[in-house]
């Protein structure tokens, strides 16, 4: 059914049709609304046999979530930013173990300085802890791709982590369609544990693995990632087949075939990425974009062929990785390794910094012609940052940046990007 | 595509407002998104809200530079943030106020500008009165369709129906029938619309 409603509310009605038995979480913007939702549904009884269990932290919460998955049940929970890095222990313990999980991130930077607003660092930070990562572009596909990563997770027995732009996406209201109970229950199975604690079948569930296993352990975690490279554009044309629209997958491309220069982002900076691609085809710039909707695994082959036939790629970044620049960027030049293909970063809305089409165009020209550096800050203040290296350079005790930075810039209120 | 930039401070309902525009463009079988740009999240605090409104699917994600339309709900901002910034000619900026656009002090931008069509609608006061709180979101919505045609009366009642329940709902859409009669009264050359 279509509706006009928030992204937060869409991802906590397809969470609720995939009938998960235990929900966990703790509230941290932008996630909250989320949890929220999930709340009074679970309360009000619309989400039959599930229970939601109130925590006192972002660790407790995905300890939680780990047990119960381990019991049997169908385990959900959500968060974002430091939140994130709060249940970092745990985080790494549900994929050790194996456990199914289903985790929103609602995308959002990491402190200090503390910020609220949307970028993908948090997630970023995550990417090596053995969890599918997917990326969502719209709000129907954080819908789409949460009904995917249910069954995903439950097969491989790996825990999934759908990532919705904070904000941008989990507070914009848009037209979803929501599909029906009948719907969803054709497409996601009930849940059949590969391991489950059980008293009448007593089993252990997380020896201590010394140095004769532990490289076999891991490299079956590995291994079980390399299949849902097979498995996650699978579920796609399953759910496509089920439900009547493309959504999900590993990668998509957009008037990408005859491109020279190919843009690679994730999340819903496409959508906008997209529009800019589109005014850059009138001037006949020949110009097209990737959207990598896994990040974990990471769809290198696919990604090659996508890429292979472009002059230049350019990979727009939402996170970075301080003293080298790209995370994303690393990733796509290993999967273009020999090809010598140029990979630019660019790094953009850190913090929430809107990323307008303005910028993005003048930067896109700029990298059709070659005329950019290795890594570029879109929109980065040149002034502001040379008065702070000069304070750091003239001054002993300069004071803390960020306060700085803050006292140069003055009242921000009457900033519309 | 038709642009929208609601002005106002945390807790006055601006985030509201644009989710029920959008709610109402959906009704009418339109693409719409609407999403906040939070300052800090605390009452008082300048707060802007966006929606777009076109008949194909919206991507773009970058806030509303250029609006077709402003909304302002709060006149202590029109001095204090750069309101008209990217205003459209042909655009519309509806005011949350009793008083006129002269007696606001703003007649140079319009004079400045006249392609800009600008009306004050007295949203606090009538909101006052028919839901017992001055949140002016939804008489604003009520004027906005009388103002500028763009959107109907009843969808933006309807969506003011999705976004409330019981008597709130009826309560703000009467506030927004009300501003939207004050202002077709006014365009018919009335005195005393309101």
């Amino acid at each position: 059914m279509l509706k006009q409603i928030e992204g937060s509310r869409a991802v906590a009605e397809a969470v609720a049709l995939c009938r998960p038995e235990v929900i966990c979480a703790y509230p941290i913007t932008p996630q909250t609304h989320i949890v929220e939702n999930l709340g009074e549904m679970v309360k009000a009884g619309d989400i039959k046999g599930c229970e939601f269990v109130n925590v006192e932290s972002e660790f407790a919460a995905l300890s939680v979530a780990i047990g119960a998955s381990a019991t049997g049940a169908r385990a959900y929970t959500a968060t974002a930013s430091q939140g994130l890095l709060f249940m970092a222990e745990a985080v790494y313990n549900a994929s050790g173990l194996g456990l199914p999980i289903v985790m929103t991130i609602g995308n959002r930077a990491i402190g200090a300085p503390i910020n609220i607003w949307n970028d993908q660092q948090d997630s970023m930070s995550m990417r090596d802890a053995g969890w599918i990562q997917l990326y969502a572009e719209t709000n129907q596909e954080a819908v789409d791709l949460h009904i995917q990563a249910v069954p995903l997770a439950e097969e491989l027995s790996v825990p999934v982590m759908v990532c919705v732009d904070g904000f941008i996406l989990t507070h914009a209201y848009e037209r979803v369609d929501i599909p029906t109970q009948a719907q969803v229950d054709a497409y996601v199975p009930p849940y059949e544990p590969r391991q489950i604690l059980d008293p009448a079948e007593p089993v252990t569930i997380g020896a201590m693995v010394g140095p004769e296993a532990f490289t076999e352990v891991r490299y079956l975690a590995h291994y079980r990632q390399m299949q849902a490279l097979g498995l996650i554009p699978e579920l796609a044309d399953a759910f496509a087949e089920q439900f009547g629209r493309h959504s999900g997958g590993l990668v998509r491309g957009y008037r990408q075939d005859d491109a020279d220069t190919l843009v690679v982002a994730l999340g819903s900076v496409n959508g906008t990425v997209k529009d800019v691609i589109d005014q850059l085809r009138e001037r006949d710039v020949a110009i097209g974009s990737v959207s990598v909707i896994s990040f974990r695994p990471f769809p290198a082959k696919r990604l090659r062929a996508m890429l292979e036939h472009a002059s230049r790629v350019i990979v727009v970044e939402k996170s970075l990785a301080v003293g080298i620049g790209g995370i994303v960027s690393t990733d796509v030049r290993m999967a273009l390794a020999g090809t010598g293909i140029p990979v630019h970063t660019v790094i953009a809305g850190l913090g929430g910094r809107a990323i307008t089409q303005d910028a993005l165009r003048d930067y896109l020209l700029r990298a059709h012609r070659d005329a950019v550096e290795r890594v570029t800050f879109l929109d980065l203040r040149h002034d502001v940052i040379h008065r702070e290296i000069e304070r750091l350079e003239t001054q002993r005790r300069s004071g803390p940046v960020a306060e700085n930075i803050l006292r140069e810039l003055g009242s921000v209120a009457d900033r519309i990007g | 595509m038709f642009q929208v930039r609601i002005h106002g401070r945390g807790g006055q309902g601006v985030v509201s407002a644009a989710e029920m525009l959008s709610i109402a463009g959906f009704l009418e079988g339109k693409h719409a998104q609407a999403f906040p740009s939070f300052g800090s999240e605390r009452m008082g605090a300048p707060v802007m809200a966006f929606c777009r409104i076109d008949d194909r699917e919206i991507r773009l994600r970058e806030p509303v530079m250029a609006p077709d339309a402003l909304i302002i709900q709060d006149t202590t901002l029109l001095h204090q943030v750069n309101l008209f910034e990217g205003v459209t000619d042909g655009g519309y900026v509806l005011i949350n106020s009793r008083r006129s656009v002269t007696e606001l002090g703003i007649d140079e931008f319009f004079a400045a500008n006249p392609g800009i069509n600008v009306q004050t609608v007295p949203a606090s006061q009538l909101a006052q009165e028919h839901v017992g709180r001055p949140v002016p979101n939804a008489a604003l919505l009520g004027g906005f369709a009388a103002m500028t045609g763009l959107i109907r009366l009843d969808s933006v009642l309807a969506a003011i129906a999705q976004k409330f329940d019981g008597k709130i709902a009826s309560r703000n859409q009467a506030a927004a029938q009300a501003a939207f009669d004050c202002m077709q009264r006014a365009a018919q050359g009335e005195e005393a619309p309101c």
